[in-house]
């Protein structure tokens, strides 16, 4: 066991684990609030994909990791757009229109990429990251932990704002009655439309966010199809918390914690086989299920496009 | 007669428009979009084989999207399949071989039939019992079993399973000579003919039988049945299962009749394909066929003219998006001009 107590098996452990955990944290905020106002959007995938382009390509033009992640962002809320026009706007069916965005998605970003870097498969350098005063000094363990790229920061800070967000604001409260009953929001004067439109876009700016931090921070380089099934995860993530950010943020570090784990304990030399570790969350999430699971935790309105005077 | 031809109309509008607004990207990209057409239509409709390898590809599609029509039109999301599908193909691929030699041929197929089927439903029960009993939501609990099962039938091909002779993680490969037997010295095989007659049943048992009545009332109105007398949760288990062993015996066709193997890293992923085109067919077992053999059509044309044009083949996908959007757009078109008369 004295392999796993090693400086460098725990740099590669904390390092893994927020590589894993932080996409699927920004995302799964993101689903949360599109959930919380009763748009399940099955397009995140599409829209982490779009912001993993967006972001790499930006950030490769213009050498600036910052312009990079507004980029990721755009990239997620042009999408985001394109669901809030079908899905809000127009009454269409939001589980075939956002299965359509994933498809559609998953295709355009490999198209662009075999045009433009199909040949070059261009890497970006290492990113800036920001280190802690003091608490990076601490040894063994401080470097690894309290030496993140900002955005890893911002995202955490993100857990407790959206949480101060939906307990303490008339915009937390207005994005629960437009998911759990969005006539009685209309009612009030609040326009459906907008709340809704406002939390689907916000989804689609921390989708894209989530995507260029995969690909700019996590990888370096993008690779079609390099989100690998995480929006799902993440929308799966989103609908356990229930509307709770910081079960968002708990459920995120559990995969993330697990998937770290195969690849830090090869490093390690102990061969524990990769597809078991892998399916710890899995297995977790499916007792939680099982002895949580009895009350339902999905807005009412979850799914169904708001029509005034439709019953 | 003119609400019959005006529901064709609906169906393929959608799809000529995205055909054209793909011929746009097309020619964006400096590519010409007739010869891309040209070139998916000579692989597969006019040209023996490629129909063959299209009615091939469409049966473990059909077998999903039989499975799909049970629990949509009972109001459940079974979004497992992909994961009941892999493991039970694991388990047909495992066991396959020796059984072939151990048993009469027709026996040891049914066997492995029934095996896939009993798997897949194995793995279908847990989230079953806990919508039934408790009332967990289902897309949940069946997409987590789905990721499970994918480590696990790696898992399982890696050890127990596995080909200890061959240095890629993957079972044993069934003999060519003992898959299933082909029609007319084609490549289409009675797995076939057997996903088109499943489809066909499980319209005509939704939409003729007292059983399938029961199960389009639940998907209409939970609380409306419990009043009519119906026991909800039985349905419910009934559903999970018949869903999942059917996209089971989607994965033993598979195996059974085309492929003979698993590789550890096979992941096939057909479920999330299939639903956009259950939906559009308005979970109609006839109509899917039709949507299906277009989708099959798209996918195996498609990939040989994107291979010629220098394009990934994941063009297609930017098509299929295209199609699904604007079906969900025409059908609204349509339901408001039906509600304005």
């Amino acid at each position: 066991m004295d392999t796993l107590l090693t400086t460098a098996f725990m740099t590669a452990f904390i390092a893994g684990t927020i590589a894993a955990t932080l996409p699927l944290l920004l995302a799964g905020l993101g689903e949360q609030m599109s959930e919380k106002a009763g748009v399940l959007n099955l397009g995140l995938e599409g829209m982490m994909l779009v912001g993993a382009f967006a972001g790499f390509a930006v950030a490769l033009e213009s050498g600036s990791f910052t312009l990079g992640f507004l980029a990721g962002i755009a990239g997620g809320m042009a999408v985001a757009a394109l669901m809030v026009l079908a899905c809000v706007v127009l009454p269409l069916n939001q589980i075939v229109i956002g299965i359509g965005i994933t498809l559609g998605m998953q295709g355009a970003t490999s198209l662009a990429h075999h045009v433009m870097y199909s040949e070059s498969y261009p890497r970006l350098p290492r990113q800036p990251e920001f280190a802690v005063p003091l608490l990076s000094e601490i040894p063994v363990l401080g470097a690894s932990l309290f030496t993140q790229n900002p955005v890893v920061w911002l995202s955490f800070a993100l857990v407790a704002v959206m949480a101060w967000l939906y307990r303490a604001t008339n915009i937390g409260l207005n994005l629960s009655a437009a998911g759990e009953k969005p006539a009685a929001l209309d009612l009030a004067g609040v326009g459906i439309t907008l709340t809704r439109s406002a939390a689907v876009l916000t989804t689609g700016a921390l989708a894209g966010l989530a995507g260029a931090y995969m690909a700019n921070i996590g990888a370096g380089l993008f690779v079609p199809f390099m989100t690998n099934g995480a929006g799902f995860m993440a929308i799966v993530l989103a609908m356990l918390a229930r509307g709770r950010p910081g079960w968002v943020l708990g459920g995120a570090l559990l995969v993330g914690v697990a998937t770290s784990l195969t690849t830090a304990l090869q490093v390690a030399g102990l061969n524990i086989p990769t597809d078991l570790v892998q399916m710890l969350p899995f297995i977790m999430i499916m007792i939680v299920l099982t002895i949580f699971g009895r009350r339902a935790g999905l807005p009412a309105a979850l799914g169904h496009p708001y029509l005034r005077g439709a019953r | 007669m003119r609400a019959r031809s005006r529901d064709a109309l609906r169906a393929l509008a959608p799809i000529i428009l995205a055909l054209l607004l793909g011929g746009v990207i097309l020619a964006a990209l400096g590519r010409d979009p007739i010869l891309f057409y040209t070139r998916v239509l000579n692989r597969t409709v006019f040209n023996a084989s490629g129909l063959q390898e299209v009615a091939v590809l469409m049966a473990p599609l059909l077998l999903i999207a039989a499975s799909l029509i049970v629990c949509f039109r009972a109001g459940l999301w079974n979004l497992g399949i992909d994961g009941q599908f892999l493991l039970a193909a694991v388990f047909v691929a495992a066991y396959g071989p020796a059984l072939v030699t151990a048993l009469p041929y027709w026996v040891a197929i049914c066997a492995l039939m029934l095996l896939a089927a009993g798997v897949a439903a194995a793995w279908a029960a847990l989230p079953a019992l806990l919508r039934a009993w408790h009332g967990v939501n289902e897309i949940i609990s069946t997409l987590m079993m789905s990721f499970l099962a994918f480590s696990l039938s790696a898992f399982l091909v890696k050890t127990y399973f596995g080909d200890p002779e061959n240095t890629v993680p993957q079972t044993l490969v069934l003999p060519v000579e003992d898959r299933l037997p082909r029609i007319a010295e084609s490549l289409v095989h009675v797995g076939v003919v057997f996903a088109v007659l499943a489809v066909l049943v499980v319209h005509l048992v939704m939409t003729r039988t007292a059983f399938g009545l029961r199960l389009r009332i639940v998907g209409h109105n939970p609380r409306a049945a419990e009043h009519v007398g119906l026991h909800v949760p039985r349905l419910t288990l009934a559903v999970f299962g018949i869903s999942a062993a059917l996209a089971g015996l989607g994965g033993a066709i598979e195996i059974l009749g085309v492929r003979g193997v698993v590789r550890a890293d096979w992941h096939p992923g057909f479920g999330l394909l299939v639903v956009p085109l259950v939906f559009l067919a308005r979970f109609h077992g006839v109509a899917v066929i039709g949507f299906v053999a277009f989708f099959a059509v798209l996918t195996i044309g498609g990939e040989s003219a994107a291979r010629r044009a220098d394009l990934p083949n994941h063009f297609l996908l930017v098509m299929m998006a295209m199609i699904l959007g604007i079906l969900a757009l025409v059908d609204h078109l349509a339901a408001r001009a039906k509600e304005r008369g």
